[in-house]
């Protein structure tokens, strides 16, 4: 799959920027609510991890890369995947288990892959995406590319044994690792500060001598210059940067998940900082958007997905017989 | 009626209450109750300094648990799958099985891991795998594998008072097992069961392939083939003798597991047929186990990969027909 258009995101200061991030975080929250309800109609199963709410980083993280660079992601990654612009296509049928998904439906929501757009995937193992980072980038440094690998992960994966050994070895040999912690402030049901003896995540990041900045993660254009920033200085100096988004998520931890650990009245005052809300008012206090213009990106991403859903509909899945296919390579050398 | 996940919690209960040293933790047992609820409602009743929430660390907190058990407590720690236990697995494996040995019977670990294991969810390839079989290959542990109500509920009171460490395999599927919880007392963790009767072969299975293979007897039974069911309870050290006593009576064995075939427990339960019982046998062994493949999301793959009770059936027909 090709990097498409949906994912192209004008440069800063220039005419359709915002718009275009807007756009992006739509199409990431209306994909997400349209598989609630084929969660609820078991089109979708198992475990599925919703982003609602946190939509700015990877809408904001995303532009700051080139198709060169290398994400990797966790469970959580369907926002991180559209932003990187793997398609909706392709994500949908992913999660109906099609072969026409981007990991041939083997992999389901957990498990996004995608080749072409250097989309590693899909960890669903906490802290397990860190180390292959830390390796991604090393082998571009080793090859003389210039790529940045971009890896997300949580909170909760601070307390993993993974999330320091990748900082130290990273900062250690000097490697293009933009380090993307996605606070939200839970680890499935405990609260950071029942979890961390320190919740000053960038103040541990910065201990291994690594740059570490705080970036409020419900404001996309924030997230985008940190974001850009970090970059341009990975790509001077070849050394890692480590980037805090404070953020939330405003659905359960995972459609199995009761949430009886927090209080409503919480989730009401970050939804009041809704990163979609606060662009439209934005964008709308500076003239940039009538009320036609956002019922003309509602109608474009309804058309996107309607579309997504539909092909996921009709696709197929694998042939039984090919089950234990894949496992190895099937061409040898 | 009792469901196995409260079966599982009252066990846990009932150590609290008869003994001040025992303490449950792991990731979200507390207010959450346990990613599958097994504690619910017990941080109520015994505080946050039993019931102990740990940060996602799974090394640690499991190797803490050999501290804390080497040092006079008894703790059950309990990692949300088996995994995640890779994360500890050199806790498990280089420290809890080793240190009565190394340290020339000194230090013991008197200590308990739960942990999930198994498929049949659809939680695709960092979810699913059963793992057991390669825990009972370490000298040092013993692994339990609760198939029933009742097991659940009977196997940790005699796992805590192991003075070694004790791995108990939950599967996934059997949270919602209803059962009659008649007997609230010790099981014993040393022997296979019989759970169903038969003549004419042995099925031998455990955990989330008991079910497996009882449905596969009734199947056969409609044929007029009477399976014997054995449910191994105990992973290491196995009960060779009631497999062994089955096997004599029936000629004809198939081993179920959900592990993958190679290396497997499956494999070394038909090795030790072979070994002790190879003369009283009318055919080879068989074994019907998960597909050699990561376990796949779609559910016409991932039940494909797991042994079903068809192919039990067309195991055994195989072997009489
Ligand atoms: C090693 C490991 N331990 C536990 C889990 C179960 N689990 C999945 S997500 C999660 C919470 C992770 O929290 P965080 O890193 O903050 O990411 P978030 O889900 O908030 O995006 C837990 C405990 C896991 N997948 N892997
Ligand atoms: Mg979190």
């Amino acid at each position: 799959m090709s990097v498409t258009a949906t994912n192209q995101i004008a440069p800063t200061g220039q005419d359709g920027h915002r718009r275009d991030l807007l756009h992006q975080m739509l199409r990431i929250r209306r994909f997400e609510e349209r598989c609630v309800e084929l969660y609820s109609a078991e089109h979708i199963r198992g475990f599925m991890h919703l982003y609602i709410g946190e939509e700015a980083v990877a809408t904001g993280v995303m532009p700051a890369l080139t198709p060169q660079d290398a994400v990797v992601s966790t469970y959580r990654e369907h926002g991180h995947a559209l932003a990187r612009g793997v398609t909706a296509e392709a994500v949908m049928a992913e999660m109906f288990g099609k072969v026409t998904g981007c990991s041939l439906g083997r992999g389901g929501s957990m498990h996004l892959f995608d080749a072409a757009t250097r989309f590693y995937g899909g960890n669903a193992i906490v802290g397990g995406g860190l180390p292959l980072a830390v390796g991604l980038a090393l082998a571009d440094r080793m090859r003389d590319r210039q790529g940045v690998t971009a890896c997300f992960f949580g909170d909760g994966a601070v307390a993993e044994g993974e999330f320091h050994e990748s900082l130290n070895l990273a900062t250690l040999w000097r490697l293009p690792v933009l380090f993307c912690c996605e606070n939200n402030l839970y680890a499935m049901g405990t609260r950071i500060d029942r979890a961390q003896a320190s919740t000053d995540l960038t103040g541990r990041a910065a201990s291994y001598g690594l740059e570490a900045t705080s970036v409020d993660g419900m404001d996309v254009l924030a997230v985008e210059t940190a974001a850009r920033s970090a970059t341009e200085a990975i790509r001077d100096d070849g050394r890692p940067r480590f980037l805090e988004f404070r953020t939330y998520r405003y659905r359960a931890h995972s459609m199995y998940d009761p949430d009886r650990y927090r209080d409503k009245a919480e989730i009401e005052a970050w939804r009041e900082r809704d990163p979609i809300d606060a662009l439209v008012r934005h964008m709308r206090e500076a003239g940039e958007l009538t009320d036609r213009d956002l019922s003309g990106l509602e109608a474009d991403v309804d058309a996107e997905i309607d579309a997504a859903i539909a092909a996921a509909h009709a696709a197929a899945y694998e042939p039984v017989e090919d089950l234990t296919r894949f496992v190895y390579a099937e061409v040898s050398p | 009626m009792t469901t196995y996940r409260e079966a599982m919690r009252e066990a846990i209960r009932a150590a609290m209450r008869a003994d001040e040293r025992v303490f449950l933790m792991g990731e979200d047992v507390g207010p959450y109750g346990g990613t599958f609820a097994v504690s619910l409602g017990l941080l109520e009743e015994f505080g946050p300094e039993r019931i102990r929430d740990t940060p996602l660390s799974e090394s640690t907190f499991v190797g803490a648990g050999i501290g804390a058990a080497m040092n006079g407590m008894r703790p059950i720690v309990e990692v949300m799958t088996v995994n995640f236990s890779m994360l500890a697995l050199d806790q498990i494996v280089n420290n809890a099985a080793t240190l009565r040995h190394m340290s020339g019977n000194q230090f013991g670990v008197p200590l308990v891991i739960r942990m999930t294991t198994g498929a049949g969810r659809q939680l695709a390839a960092q979810h699913s795998h059963s793992l057991e079989g390669w825990y009972a290959h370490i000298p040092g542990l013993r692994i339990l594998a609760p198939g029933t109500v009742t097991d659940a509920y009977g196997m940790l009171a005699p796992a805590l008072a192991d003075p070694d460490p004790v791995l108990i395999f939950e599967h996934g599927t059997l949270y919602n097992l209803d059962g009659e919880l008649d007997d609230q007392t010790a099981v014993d963790i040393d022997s296979a069961a019989v759970r169903r009767p038969g003549r004419d072969v042995t099925l031998i299975a455990y955990g989330g392939t008991l079910g497996t293979a009882l449905t596969a007897a009734e199947q056969l039974s409609g044929d007029g083939v009477e399976a014997e069911v054995i449910d191994l309870r105990t992973l290491r050290p196995l009960d060779d003798e009631t497999v062994m006593g089955s096997v004599r009576r029936t000629h004809r064995a198939v081993i179920v597991d959900e592990g993958w075939r190679s290396g497997s427990l499956a494999a070394e339960i038909s090795a030790r047929i072979t070994e002790q019982a190879f003369y009283d046998l009318d055919a080879p062994v068989d074994r019907v186990c998960s597909a050699e493949v990561p376990m796949p999301y779609p559910r016409h793959l991932e039940q494909a990969a797991l042994p079903q009770p068809d192919d039990v059936v067309a195991a055994v027909a195989r072997m009489t027909g």
